[in-house]
């Protein structure tokens, strides 16, 4: 099953490779990994989407918790969470498609972000799967390239990561 | 007042209460030798390869509740390091290991030298550091000690480069530390501990099982208690031989691959098994599938809580030192007006005396050939079972571990988890400087010996003397072993050809060599070699080459599934 697990850890160099490598060493699936410092500029914050059987998401939380820069953990799906991803993309805009794509990107509540002769970066944020269907409804041909920051996620009302 | 960061990180050293050093110089640690022979409390053993420095540190710090220490150069110095700090982790062994670095301008550039020590050992650390300034390395060092000591034990790596070795700053030891986001759990849930108990004196058959974590912990004394008051059966792992007197009654031996036959049924047949400071490892417990065929109760003792429903689903999971859960439990027992069903108990002791009437362990000894248990068996004698005892890996460690009854924990000395050749002989060599004037022996086969070799050397220089005991049968015999059940008797590559003349080897190394060919002749060979307390002397035994080690359960087999000697 799919879990989006938060993380506190110190902000020094060699905490993030920590995280990878345990993933690694151990035969996690990561889906994607996003960090980032926080308002207390010790601390980073990151969030990790992955997959498995009870049993191993157990194991993952309990590993995470036993690395030492480690500060705090939550399985954020454990409960109600806000989850959110920034995607940019590149799109081929010419002709009658200018038009086309400024609409397309409307419905999807995306910006136009950039814009040349010949192509526009489109932003959009929200959930993984909102991103998904909106790279589904374009001209495939069209994208020239995408870039993901892989999901972000938070507990909503007294769910609170901090120390 | 300003010192060298060299000076500091000794100053530390001493500090923290550290007699010896087991290490090897080179150009990145050079100012830290310096710095250590301008000194007189904290003594260097000089080794001959660096993987010896942390095994002698590791074999020293099993022998005693002390953090083992070695020092070692950066590139090579650490790499050879790697395989003794893996070793370490994965029996839980507190070890602060200082590497040198290439300086810290010359990080990255591909120096001489040069490897990524922090990278190359995370894996096989509990944590690991570099100091970019010398005003950090006194508070790293005892954030190193501290964490290799506490919690769940195991090596911590400093590294250091050579300009901050040689940079100066105020020296201050902090008096304590504190890591915010590591807080280690002593006692145990209390409404835990009152359901283990609860579910023990309810049991009907009930089977304590005992780990190294017992060792660590130095709970041997709240253990046997715990063991005497309820009348159960108990089991200690390869990693928990001592935890328990192995010649008490209440005592199966070991279980696992190589246990026995009433130690691996009565965890199979149990409706209530409390596991202590053990982590039902592949070579404890064989196939998951098979062991939960059966339905039981499993309390689990533990101070990491990953180790707890890892492999195997637990009832009552009890997070805490395992000395102090223990002590809690023995507490509530004590008030406890309930104590266990008696007729139960004594069906259950009565099956296991059934197995255990099928003398599992027994072997035909020869008048001809040197069986290597008859060595083992002897050398318990001789030794009156209470000598140190450290082992190489492959059939002479499980031989070892299967004979010589082991009563006091720190007795027993191998690597359980990495299951390391070449550890055997360093470690003895941090044994007996950790222990002078005790009785030192290192089991070790053909094989093995040879990976540290070396360090016969290092036994001259320090005058250390251990009593190697090699099994000699010319095979990797464990490798010897399996291939003679599961690859159709190919030995590949597993006979040991153009051995040396180990006698003369020992003797070139400057100490006594000995050379047994005949069983009638083992006796007193042993006698002669530990009567010369002074001298390290090193028996070559000439055993049987086909011997196996029984009984055992194969690989991906359950704990019932077991072959006994007498099956073949």
């Amino acid at each position: 099953m799919r879990h989006i697990i938060s993380l506190l850890m110190e902000n020094e160099a060699g905490a993030l490779s920590r995280v990878a490598g345990l993933f690694s060493a151990r035969g996690y699936n990561i889906e994607s990994l996003t960090v980032a410092p926080t308002e207390d500029a010790t601390l980073s914050r990151m969030t990790i989407v992955t997959s498995g059987s009870d049993d191993v998401i157990e194991q993952i939380n309990k590993q995470l918790n036993k690395l030492i820069e480690v500060v705090a953990v939550m399985d954020l799906s454990e409960g109600e969470h806000l989850e959110c991803e920034l995607m940019l993309v590149k799109v081929q805009a010419v002709g009658e498609m200018r038009e086309e794509l400024v609409r397309m990107a409307e419905i999807f509540h995306g910006r136009i972000i950039d814009v040349s002769d010949k192509t526009y970066i489109i932003e959009l944020t929200g959930a993984g799967s909102r991103l998904d269907s909106f790279l589904q409804a374009i001209d495939r041909s069209l994208i020239l390239e995408t870039v993901r920051t892989g999901a972000s996620g938070i507990g909503q009302g007294d769910r609170i990561l901090k120390l | 007042m300003e010192l060298t960061g060299a000076e500091i990180a000794i100053r530390c050293l001493q500090e923290e209460g550290v007699e010896y050093v087991f290490g090897y110089p080179g150009g990145a640690v050079l100012f830290i030798y310096d710095a250590l022979f301008n000194q007189g409390k904290v003594k260097h053993i000089l080794v001959r390869h660096e993987q010896a420095a942390v095994h002698a540190a590791d074999g020293y710090a099993r022998s005693t509740d002390k953090v083992g220490v070695a020092l070692v150069t950066s590139g090579p110095g650490v790499t050879n390091a790697v395989t003794g700090i893996a070793t370490a982790y994965l029996d839980s062994i507190p070890m602060v290991i200082i590497s040198g670095q290439v300086p810290t301008f010359a990080i990255g550039e591909d120096a001489f030298q040069e490897v990524d020590a922090v990278g190359i050992t995370r894996p096989c650390v509990k944590h690991n550091f570099l100091v970019k300034d010398a005003s950090e390395i006194a508070g790293t060092i005892k954030k190193a000690f501290y964490l290799a000591r506490s919690g769940r034990p195991g090596p911590v790596l400093v590294d250091i480069p050579k300009d901050v070795s040689n940079q100066k700053a105020p020296f201050n030891y902090p008096s304590s530390v504190s890591v915010r986001s590591y807080h280690p759990s002593q006692h145990g849930e209390v409404g835990q501990i009152k359901h283990a108990v609860q579910l023990l004196l309810e049991a009907k058959r009930p089977m304590i099982y005992a780990g190294g974590g017992v060792i660590l912990s130095d709970a041997s004394r709240q253990l046997t208690e715990l063991v005497r008051l309820l009348g159960f059966p108990v089991t200690n792992t390869l990693m928990g031989l001592g935890g328990y007197p192995a010649t008490d009654k209440q005592s199966l031996g070991m279980l696992g691959m190589h246990g026995t036959l009433e130690a691996n049924l009565a965890m199979q047949n149990c409706d209530v098994l409390l596991a202590v400071g053990a982590r039902f490892d592949d070579r404890v417990i064989g196939n998951v599938k098979h062991f939960n065929q059966e339905k039981r109760k499993i309390i689990h003792i533990d101070i990491d809580p990953s180790s707890i429903s890892k492999r195997v689903k637990v009832d009552v999971p009890i997070v805490g030192d395992v000395a102090y859960v223990l002590g809690d439990l023995l507490a509530v027992l004590h008030s406890s007006k309930q104590k266990p069903e008696p007729q139960a108990l004594a069906a259950w002791w009565a099956q296991i005396e059934e197995w255990r009437g099928k003398r599992c362990m027994g072997y035909r000894n020869s008048d001809e050939i040197i069986k290597p248990q008859f060595v083992l068996e002897k050398l318990y004698e001789v030794t009156r079972g209470d000598a140190f005892v450290t082992s190489d890996v492959g059939q002479h460690q499980m031989w070892t571990a299967q004979y010589y009854k082991f009563d006091k924990p720190r007795r027993w000395i191998n690597s359980g988890g990495l299951g390391t050749m070449g550890f055997g002989l360093p470690a003895a060599m941090g044994v007996q400087i950790a222990n002078p004037g005790a009785t030192v022996a290192c089991v070790t086969g053909e094989g093995s010996i040879q990976m540290n070799i070396q360090e016969l050397s290092t036994c001259k220089q320090f005058r250390l003397p251990l009593k190697i005991v090699l099994l000699n049968n010319r095979y990797l015999g464990m490798v010897r072993q399996w291939q003679e059940f599961f690859h159709g008797n190919r030995y590949s590559e597993s006979y040991m050809e153009a051995l040396p003349d180990f006698m003369k080897l020992a003797e070139a190394y400057g100490h006594v060599g000995m050379r047994i060919d005949k069983p009638a002749d083992v006796e007193p060979a042993l006698r002669e070699a530990f009567a010369r307390k002074d001298d390290l002397v090193f028996m070559d035994f000439r055993t049987d080459q086909t011997e196996n080690v029984f009984p055992m359960v194969p690989g991906g087999k359950g704990l019932s599934e077991v072959i006994l000697a007498e099956e073949l």
